[in-house]
């Protein structure tokens, strides 16, 4: 019998600056999405404030003042680098384990069905909390929605003391349980389906449970009758363990203010095509084609509007970094208009191949391709040993006007050896 | 055997069926060129006794994943060698105990110090004539982030 635990951290990012900053163990705080916009994570403090999730900071940061919330801007170096330290540890509990996002993993308990399974869970919690300083609740079921549940009831009910496991429950147990839970909360259902399952009289959890799944096939879509018969506790979605290689690969931004020169388009352009290349050559691709895209900012209708987005084919698929800059900056030559203010661009490199399996060109130079490789494994060590964009392109720029507004960022304490925590011998 | 002169070619697929011979529409087939070198010669008598190379990395640190790194100002803690600009090495997934060296956070502020914790006292200590103990008390907050389990240094050369 398949059984799964979802653990999540809660509130990661919150979580992740309180570990290291010693003056904001009991203070509310909220952690603000790219460019200061708007609040995505709270700490425990300031849900009992009641900051609503979203919110534009611009729009509460005087409430906020008057309560002593401190925002920060999102330090994705250190949740990235906490999320990796909060999986390996995880990966000590199974062999098998699905990342799911940056601060939620499935693992694969069905091996362990002889333990008891809440005490695992607690070990699970015990050795996250003191090995990385980082809560994390647990739900335990025979299927992935019923795990994610789980772990929603773990999180909200302290009774359960962060793990809930529903493979020990009863039928009828269970069944209070779900009736109990409003049927928003469950995997998949967004608030526009939850409106028309409250219309059609399924309003719990239980409802959806107890309903006529080829009815609802019929319906709705398939995916709401997979839903409804994991409920059920039949699972019918298994660990995905590997992600697949990406089909193409984007990098974009807004940017922090309106730009309206070709050259600074052109650096923020050059900066993206570096980070995509990277990702390229981790995954063993090459792109046989460069898209690029500008628009001005859509939200100020007054304003001219202008996007434009144009793929150019590459006569050789490659991830040279400086072939695939030269291209995008091409199409950007081409797509340029002036006068216009433009808030955001991106890259996508597409028709992505495996390394091993080009077609080599009537042009090709195989040794100057070689001499390219080599090139650009060097320049991945070095950026990887010093950090991101030690060696980058002239072409990037070093103005950087466009880029992100993040004021109020904490320092890298786990990732650069210039930002590490200080103590005092004092 | 007679000597047949070259220019008349007796060996023929006619003339000689039992050879196999190579067709001339064949399918053309790659195969790669072995391009790492093959040595020949005497194996290195040392190999059977080589071992890997010394990493500071397997000296400092037992379990990475729960290992940070804290850079130290200030001279209270001289007494236990550890100096302003020691880089500390904190592992918290060590159980925190009396004599540990320790990082804990106390009233806003990250420090390092002995911990003391015997016959019902908790303390945090210095390890310099100068500094005073922190008892935890009512009104003092205290919390041990994890325990320090060696330090390194580099020298400006």
């Amino acid at each position: 019998m398949p059984v799964f635990a979802l653990v999540d951290c809660n509130n990661f990012y919150a979580s992740c600056e309180k570990l290291f900053d010693p003056t904001i163990r009991d203070t509310p705080i909220v952690v603000l999405s790219n460019n200061d916009g708007c609040v995505v994570a709270r700490s425990a403090e300031s849900k009992a404030l009641g900051v609503p999730m979203g919110a534009p900071w611009f729009q509460i940061q005087e409430i906020a003042k008057t309560h002593g919330i401190r925002a920060f801007s999102s330090n994705y170096a250190l949740y990235a680098d906490m999320s990796n330290r909060v999986v390996e540890v995880l990966s000590q509990f199974s062999p098998n384990l699905e990342v799911y996002s940056i601060d939620e993993s499935f693992l694969d308990l069905s091996g362990f069905t002889h333990l008891d399974l809440v005490d695992y869970g607690q070990q699970i919690r015990k050795r996250v909390s003191d090995w990385l300083g980082m809560p994390v609740c647990v739900g335990i079921a025979p299927s992935k929605t019923l795990a994610k549940l789980a772990n929603h009831i773990a999180k909200k009910r302290s009774a359960y003391s962060g793990v809930c496991d529903l493979t020990r429950c009863s039928e009828s147990e269970l069944i209070q349980l779900l009736a109990e839970i409003e049927v928003g909360e469950v995997w998949g259902i967004g608030r526009q389906l939850k409106q028309r399952l409250n219309k059609m009289g399924i309003v719990t959890v239980r409802d959806l449970r107890d309903a006529d799944a080829s009815q609802l096939r019929q319906q709705i879509s398939v995916v709401l009758e997979r839903t409804v018969r994991e409920l059920r506790g039949v699972a019918c979605l298994e660990l995905e363990e590997v992600a697949p290689a990406k089909q193409q690969i984007m990098v974009s931004r807004s940017f922090g203010n309106y730009v309206y020169t070709v050259e600074a388009l052109a650096e923020s352009v050059s900066a993206y095509v570096s980070r995509a290349a990277e990702k390229l050559r981790r995954q063993h691709s090459l792109a046989g084609a460069v898209s690029v895209y500008v628009r001005t900012n859509p939200f100020k209708p007054k304003d001219p509007q202008y996007q434009r987005t144009v793929t150019m084919p590459l006569a050789e698929p490659t991830a040279d970094t400086m072939k695939l800059t030269h291209a995008a900056l091409q199409v950007l030559k081409y797509i340029f208009k002036s006068g216009y203010a433009y808030q955001k661009s991106g890259i996508i490199l597409t028709d992505l191949c495996p390394e091993n399996c080009r077609q080599v060109s009537l042009f090709a130079e195989p040794e100057k391709d070689n001499q390219s490789k080599q090139l650009m494994a060097t320049l991945d060590r070095i950026n990887q040993k010093f950090g991101r964009s030690t060696i980058r392109l002239l072409s990037e720029g070093s103005r950087k006007d466009w880029h992100m507004r993040r004021e109020k960022l904490s320092p890298s304490y786990t990732t650069n050896w210039a930002e590490l925590p200080v103590v005092k011998a004092r | 055997m007679p000597i047949v002169p070259m220019s008349s070619p007796i060996f023929l697929p006619e003339t000689c069926p039992d050879i196999r011979w190579a067709r001339n529409d064949a399918p053309r087939r790659y195969r790669p060129l072995g391009l790492v070198k093959v040595s020949a010669g005497f194996p290195s008598p040392a190999a059977d006794y080589e071992d890997r190379r010394l990493d500071i990395n397997e000296y400092l640190i037992r379990n990475s994943v729960s290992t940070f790194f804290f850079p130290v100002e200030g001279n209270s803690m001289e007494g236990a060698e550890i100096f302003s600009g020691d880089i500390l090495v904190v592992d918290k997934s060590i159980p925190p105990k009396h004599d540990h060296i320790v990082v804990a956070f106390v009233n806003g502020e990250r420090l390092v110090k002995r911990l003391y914790h015997r016959n019902g006292r908790l303390a945090l200590l210095a390890e310099h004539p100068g500094y005073p103990a922190v008892e935890a008390n009512e009104g003092v907050e205290f919390l041990i982030w994890g325990v320090v389990v060696g330090k390194f240094k580099r020298f400006g050369c």
